[in-house]
């Protein structure tokens, strides 16, 4: 009899432990960053729900995201310094590191062992054990005169290799990690002006740079051997004069469309297309602004570009089979980041200014619903879990 | 001292002293938080464009940071604001940055 009760007791306490936390999965999960108050919201896009906040994770402007490969931890890069880890299912920070001073990005390697973080202040990379934060390397990007370079435009690409530039001094490094005693570093020294940003194909063949200090882009193909440093689009902005730029553009992720890629031009109010066959330009697309992030909707039927401040209340449509702007739509007042469910039907975007993410569908481009969010920002799903360079 | 340096400090000479009215003051806070803060952190602690805490601008002259604000500087990424402020308010703005007057929700 006693055992009996005992045995009762036992499925009450399992039956309630599943009923406080039912079974899911996460690949309808996401994160999205409320970058002045150092938290972070999951929500889940199915439905578009918010499911809660997590606080605690200290300065997030200009904050992202990669994945573990289960699509369970989120590891929040935030400028200060602070690498989180948190737990998507459990809502709650698993890990926390201050791991520099100023940092702006990370990625995960590709076997999912290693994150690396860029960092600003001090410049270079630190490399961590993605199970338990643990620091296993620390690269200090030294330029030629000694002083320490601000990292940008850190990507991983396959062969758990990890790339990034040097802002202040041009460089390109490739950095293959298996591990804090078997990494190598090889170096594309002085390959252009003033690197900002930087993205990897998702065939993990070209890594791209984008250059403020100078017109062009810098392409590096990983499948030739010797892997080759090449500058493209050099004359883009050939004819017309430069404007100011209020925020840099990202690089992220691969908006590609057929034979086709989508980039931003720095200072100047134009998406360009060129091919992925010659890397010649194709067109100069004219927009509302000063492109910050330029996505192909999943397929690559449309691309979706946002602006810098002052044109950061409008996102614009290109058609990718007319290479013309189709539509201009409004959201509101700062609008940060878009991110594309993982089969395209629709679009979130963060409108910072009026404390929304909105959730537009893409079949017809209008409004379906609104979410608050404390001046939200990026907004990361989990299938970059299993993307190349996200 | 340069000398387009000093030129620009003695038009200033008079640091003038007038203020946005309040909700001006508002606005710009929002705009230095949220869009200064895109490259020089949140926080100002630094970023892409250098800290903006008020320890690291106390050794600069208010000229020298007025005339940044405004026409920005060549061969960096710091554009200038000029379309967006008039000159008493890069004036305030200074002031403030070097009070450490500007926070997240002002």
């Amino acid at each position: 009899m006693k055992s009996l009760s005992t045995l009762f007791m036992v499925l009450l306490l399992s039956a309630c432990t599943h009923l406080s936390t039912p079974l899911r999965g996460t690949g309808d999960l996401g994160v999205i960053i409320e970058r002045a108050d150092g938290s972070v919201l999951i929500v889940e896009h199915s439905n578009g729900t918010t499911l809660g906040r997590v606080t605690g994770l200290g300065d997030l402007s200009h904050a992202s995201i990669v994945y573990s490969r289960d699509a369970r931890y989120a590891y929040v890069f935030g400028r200060d310094g602070g690498l989180t880890k948190v737990d998507v299912l459990k809502q709650r920070i698993d890990k926390r590191v201050m791991q520099a001073g100023n940092s702006i990005g990370g990625a995960i390697s590709q076997d999912g062992r290693w994150v690396a973080v860029s960092n600003y202040q001090p410049g270079g990379v630190n490399v961590f054990d993605a199970h338990t934060l643990e620091r296993v390397a620390h690269i200090p990007a030294k330029t030629d005169d000694g002083r320490l370079s601000k990292v940008v435009g850190l990507a991983d690409a396959p062969g758990n290799r990890f790339l990034f530039s040097l802002w202040d001094n041009g460089d390109i490094w490739h950095l293959t990690f298996n591990g804090p005693n078997d990494y190598h570093i090889k170096k594309f020294p002085k390959a252009g002006a003033n690197p900002y940003d930087a993205l990897i194909s998702p065939d993990g063949r070209y890594y791209l740079a984008g250059l403020f200090g100078e017109d062009g882009l810098l392409k590096l193909d990983l499948w030739q051997q010797p892997p080759k440093v090449e500058k493209i689009l050099q004359d883009y902005g050939r004819g017309n004069k430069k404007m100011p730029v209020y925020k840099m553009p990202h690089l992220e992720g691969w908006a590609v469309a057929g034979h086709n890629a989508y980039i931003p031009a720095i200072g100047r109010h134009q998406v360009i297309v060129v091919s992925t066959d010659d890397w010649t330009m194709q067109k100069r697309i004219e927009v509302a602004g000063q492109p910050v992030f330029v996505m192909a909707q999943p397929g690559g039927r449309y691309v979706w570009v946002n602006f810098a401040f002052p044109d950061n209340h409008q996102i614009q449509v290109i058609d990718t089979q007319t290479l013309a702007v189709v539509k201009t739509l409004n959201p509101g007042k700062g609008v940060l980041h878009m991110e594309f469910t993982p089969r395209g039907d629709h679009v979130w975007m963060s409108v910072r200014d009026e404390n929304r993410v909105d959730r537009y569908r893409t079949s017809d481009m209008t409004l379906v619903d609104s979410r608050p969010a404390l001046s939200p920002s990026g907004i990361f799903f989990t299938t970059r879990a299993h993307k190349v360079g996200l | 001292m340069k000398p387009w340096l000093f030129i620009f400090a003695s038009l200033f000479a008079g640091w003038v002293q007038a203020q946005p009215d309040s909700d001006r003051q508002k606005a710009i806070s929002h705009i230095v938080v949220q869009d200064c803060g895109s490259c020089h952190g949140l926080q100002f602690k630094g970023g892409l464009g250098p800290s903006l805490l008020p320890e690291d601008l106390a050794g600069k002259p208010k000229e020298y940071l007025f005339v940044t604000i405004k026409y920005g500087r060549d061969g960096s990424a710091m554009p200038p604001w000029s379309r967006f402020f008039n000159d008493e308010e890069i004036h305030w703005m200074v002031d403030q940055l070097q009070k450490g007057g500007f926070h997240e929700k002002p």
